[in-house]
């Protein structure tokens, strides 16, 4: 019979399904000893290597016992991006520093500026402490623009924790020198000055609109061009391909110390160290200060003392000299505001982000 | 450029990565590579996201030689279902499919294997090259690329539908448009606003390519196979001649291998371009170009080992502008960058010199996994062949529960499930009613590409048309553009005089164009 000769290919076969299997399943799970064993590592040399290390030690677990298997942090984004580059260097510093006594681990949940995450957060894993999601300024817009039907109240604000500065650039070879080059020009014909960036609605377009509406221009007549992610809408500013580029100033520092990048302007508040000799958009005559924070927000209905621990190890890893270190490589500040604090300044960011979004006619 | 000591440092390279633990990452990777390009949607990008929290207590030079590994791996595995049961695991061997699974059909299915695993291995290997001798310059060329030779370079790979038709023009352009049209929902990048979405949040994230290939290809071809099964009477697919490839299929091979690795390298090094368009261009050229070109789409070998060569070369280009310039140029090159990061690592203009030992360690690691995967899969064939023996059912309910699982563990959104099962209620609709299925991953992949592009174009130049034509490479593009389009119809048009004018000679020959 034909399946009795074919019998020992089907084992075969059945076999390579089955360590194929076992190989996507351990994946995750196996983290935890992989994990573990780094974080030990970890914590030895850093013992060795700075005393005052020690003192991040493991938080206890609540009285009702959370946490006692591994926390999920969701990056409503697809790997690569700014979520979930935080959101992996943040779970590696919590078990590395050993705050976590249990493994942290990322998902991502890619998708519409991060409002498909929220919307899972929302519905599936209401009271859970073992998901918490990744955000930020961008998603406060996208749930904007997107009219999404869940939003940011919904949730249970934990901790901001990273603010990353905008910057302003031009191709080496571009005629503006300064940001009041670019801004004179601008204003004599709005049109004529391609600005790149990320995805429409983003802290990228907003900045333009901020800058055009602080020098006179009308924010709905401004030329933006979105480009999915940094990458590509770094290829086209060295090609010359468009007038001016906005970023958080990290994603292309390498570009601007190698010269092959103008930097104008920065939206901080005062100049910043990591980047020497550039402006601010408000020494420039531009008075606008911005910044793209990113933070955590947990599910709905957390009880107090799990929303409680999650704040305090929060918290000790953003104390932690790991993360601090993280902040200072990558050119973030450190913005830390936890709690009931950090809710209110999610429904400020709201208002003012809602008003900016009007004015560049993306939302009604 | 790295002058003479190129290959001074390709030997620190290799002496780097030839210590038994390195050798064992490459390996680990190789084979979880080609395992899951094998699986339906579990791609590179998603695995190596889920590896990194394990790799974290391993040296930097360790996890990126397993990186690259699975990198290359996947895209050897990717042909072999598309081959031999006609579902492609990736969007990017969804053309592996026409004419793999004819062969596979015809009893060559050992033939398209091995021609698409050496193909992979000459366009890996010559794009590890390229890379290594090239970068810096290759990166100059491709920053030349603006949105106007974007949208040019995806209208030629659009113009590729004229030779996926099958039977008939009409079902195939309708095939392009249904693509097309998938590929409109979601947000719009432009302006943030949603459409086509009917209100449903979970239609926001637009479909992804893969789920469309999977959907149309892999579920569909279930269904299919549900709704024929005991009906039709079941030809045993046997091997005919030679397990491997025979003379005529080398002699036919390698020339589709060469165009199809200098257009997949090219294609690479473009950020944003990526695989599957490379193999779809690569598609493109077999059937100008290819001496078998007339039996394309019944089962030629140029149309397996052409894009098979170009998606792995494209795999090696995507590595350019993220070694040089720290520029991801695929989803899975993104994945390496937040690598890179998480190890304190900053890909850029000066990660050549200041990380020279893990650079040139991963070059050479990226020849010994190409060497690694030939010999993995070559005699991997005499395996993977014998798929063809597995029952029906058994078969087709594994294809179904891989093709669930790998998009879930994509999507992580149980909604998904339910849109991959309307995609495949879609394909098995088309395929009852003679539709081609792969112009439709075509428009799906493409559509938002040239939409976007068109409008960037448009928006950077403020309207102005001749935007298109001014440009020189763009300019070159439309011209074969045009030259792809119309050539056929001049063709038809010219053949059917001709054979009015023949019919006395009663002479019609071979006609070249």
């Amino acid at each position: 019979m034909q399946s009795l000769r074919t019998l020992p290919w089907m084992a075969a076969l059945m076999l390579v399904v089955a360590v194929t299997l076992l190989a996507g399943c351990t994946t995750v799970p196996s983290a935890a000893p992989a994990g573990e064993a780094a974080a030990t590592e970890a914590a030895t040399e850093a013992v060795s290597a700075a005393p005052d290390a020690a003192a991040s030690e493991a938080l206890a677990p609540t009285a009702g016992g959370f946490p006692n298997k591994a926390l999920q942090i969701m990056a409503p984004a697809n790997p690569g991006g700014g979520w979930d580059t935080t959101a992996r260097l943040l779970a590696q510093a919590l078990t590395e520093t050993g705050i976590s006594p249990v493994p942290v681990e990322v998902f991502n949940v890619p998708g519409a500026g991060g409002t498909i995450g929220l919307a899972q957060l929302v519905s599936q894993n209401s009271g859970d402490p073992y998901t918490i999601m990744m955000m930020g300024r961008v998603m406060v817009g996208s749930i904007l623009t997107n009219d999404a039907p869940v939003t940011l109240a919904e949730t249970t604000p934990l901790a901001r924790l990273t603010a990353e500065y905008e910057i302003v650039v031009v191709p080496k070879d571009s005629p503006y020198q300064t940001m009041q080059d670019l801004v004179a020009a601008f204003q004599a014909d709005p049109r004529s000055i391609a600005w790149a960036g990320g995805s429409a609605g983003g802290t990228d377009h907003i900045l333009v609109g901020q800058i055009a509406k602080a020098v006179g221009v009308a924010p709905d007549g401004i030329n933006y061009i979105a480009y999915s992610g940094g990458g590509e809408a770094a290829a086209a500013i060295l090609g010359g391909q468009v007038a001016a580029g906005v970023s958080g100033i990290g994603e292309w520092s390498d570009f601007i110390a190698s010269g092959e990048m103008r930097a104008l302007a920065v939206s901080s508040a005062d100049p910043l160290e990591v980047t020497p000799g550039v402006p601010t958009l408000t020494e420039s005559g531009v008075d606008v200060v911005l910044l793209n924070w990113r933070g955590l927000v947990g599910p709905p209905n957390l009880s107090d003392e799990d929303k409680a621990w999650l704040i305090a190890a929060l918290t000790a890893v953003n104390a932690s000299e790991q993360w601090q270190e993280v902040l200072a490589t990558n050119g973030w500040d450190d913005v830390f505001l936890s709690g009931d604090e950090f809710g209110a300044y999610l429904a400020e960011e709201d208002t003012t982000i809602s008003a900016v979004l009007k004015e560049i006619g993306l939302v009604q | 450029m790295f002058g003479a000591d190129i290959w001074s440092n390709l030997i620190n390279g290799f002496s780097v990565v030839l210590t038994p633990q390195h050798l064992l990452f490459v390996a680990i990777g190789v084979v979880i590579g080609t395992a899951i390009g094998v699986l339906p949607g579990i791609g590179p990008s998603l695995t190596i996201s889920l590896l990194l929290p394990v790799t974290f207590g391993l040296e930097p030079i360790s996890a990126f030689v397993m990186f690259g590994g699975i990198f290359y791996g996947a895209m050897y595995g990717g042909s072999t279902t598309s081959i031999l049961v006609n579902t492609p695991g990736e969007s990017s061997s969804v053309v592996t499919a026409i004419d793999g699974f004819q062969m596979a059909k015809k009893g060559r299915g050992g033939a398209a294997l091995a021609t698409a695993a050496i193909g992979s291995f000459f366009a890996g290997t010559f794009a590890t090259l390229a890379l290594m001798l090239m970068a810096p310059l290759l990166v100059r060329f491709a920053l030349q690329f603006g949105a106007p030779e974007y949208f040019a370079l995806m209208l030629l790979a659009l113009s590729a539908v004229t030779g996926l038709a099958g039977q008939s023009a009409p079902k195939a352009f309708f095939a392009t448009l249904l693509g097309l049209a998938m590929g409109m929902v979601g947000i719009d990048l432009q302006t943030g606003q949603a459409r086509f979405t009917f209100g449903n949040l979970n239609l926001l994230g637009g479909l992804d390519p893969v789920m469309v290939a999977i959907g149309l290809f892999a579920v569909g071809e279930v269904f299919w196979a549900a709704g024929t099964f005991k009906r039709t009477v079941e030809e045993s697919v046997t091997l005919r001649g030679s397990l491997l490839m025979n003379r005529e299929e080398w002699q036919r091979s390698w020339p589709a291998w060469i165009r199809g690795t200098l257009i997949g390298f090219f294609t690479g090094v473009l950020p944003g371009a990526g695989a599957t368009i490379a193999s779809f261009l690569s598609y493109n050229a077999e059937q100008r170009f290819a001496k078998g070109r007339a039996e394309l789409g019944q089962g030629a070998i140029e149309g397996v080992a052409g894009p098979e060569a170009a998606n792995n070369a494209s795999a090696g280009g995507a590595l350019v502008p993220l070694l040089a310039l720290g520029i991801p140029g695929s989803a899975t090159t993104a994945v390496m960058l937040v690598a890179f990061q998480i190890y304190g690592l900053r890909p850029g203009p000066l990660l050549f010199q200041q990380q020279a030992d893990l650079v040139w360690g991963l070059i050479a690691s990226l020849y010994i996994a190409n060497l690694a995967l030939l010999i993995l899969n070559l005699p991997m064939v005499r395996i993977w062949i014998k798929l063809l023996d597995v029952p029906k059912p058994v078969l087709y309910t594994g294809i179904l529960a891989f093709s669930f699982l790998g998009i879930y563990a994509d999507t992580q959104n149980t909604a998904s499930m339910f849109v991959l099962l309307a995609l495949g209620v879609v394909g098995f609709l088309l395929r009852r009613y003679d539709f081609p299925l792969a112009p439709v991953v075509l428009g799906a992949v493409l559509g938002p590409l040239i939409e976007q592009e068109y409008r960037r174009s448009l928006a950077i130049s403020v309207n102005d048309y001749t935007v298109f034509f001014t440009r020189p490479i763009s300019l070159v593009l439309m011209t074969l553009v045009a030259m792809a389009f119309l050539v056929p119809v001049f063709n038809a048009i010219w053949k059917a005089s001709r054979r009015r004018a023949a019919v006395p000679a009663g002479d019609v020959g071979e006609i070249e164009d």
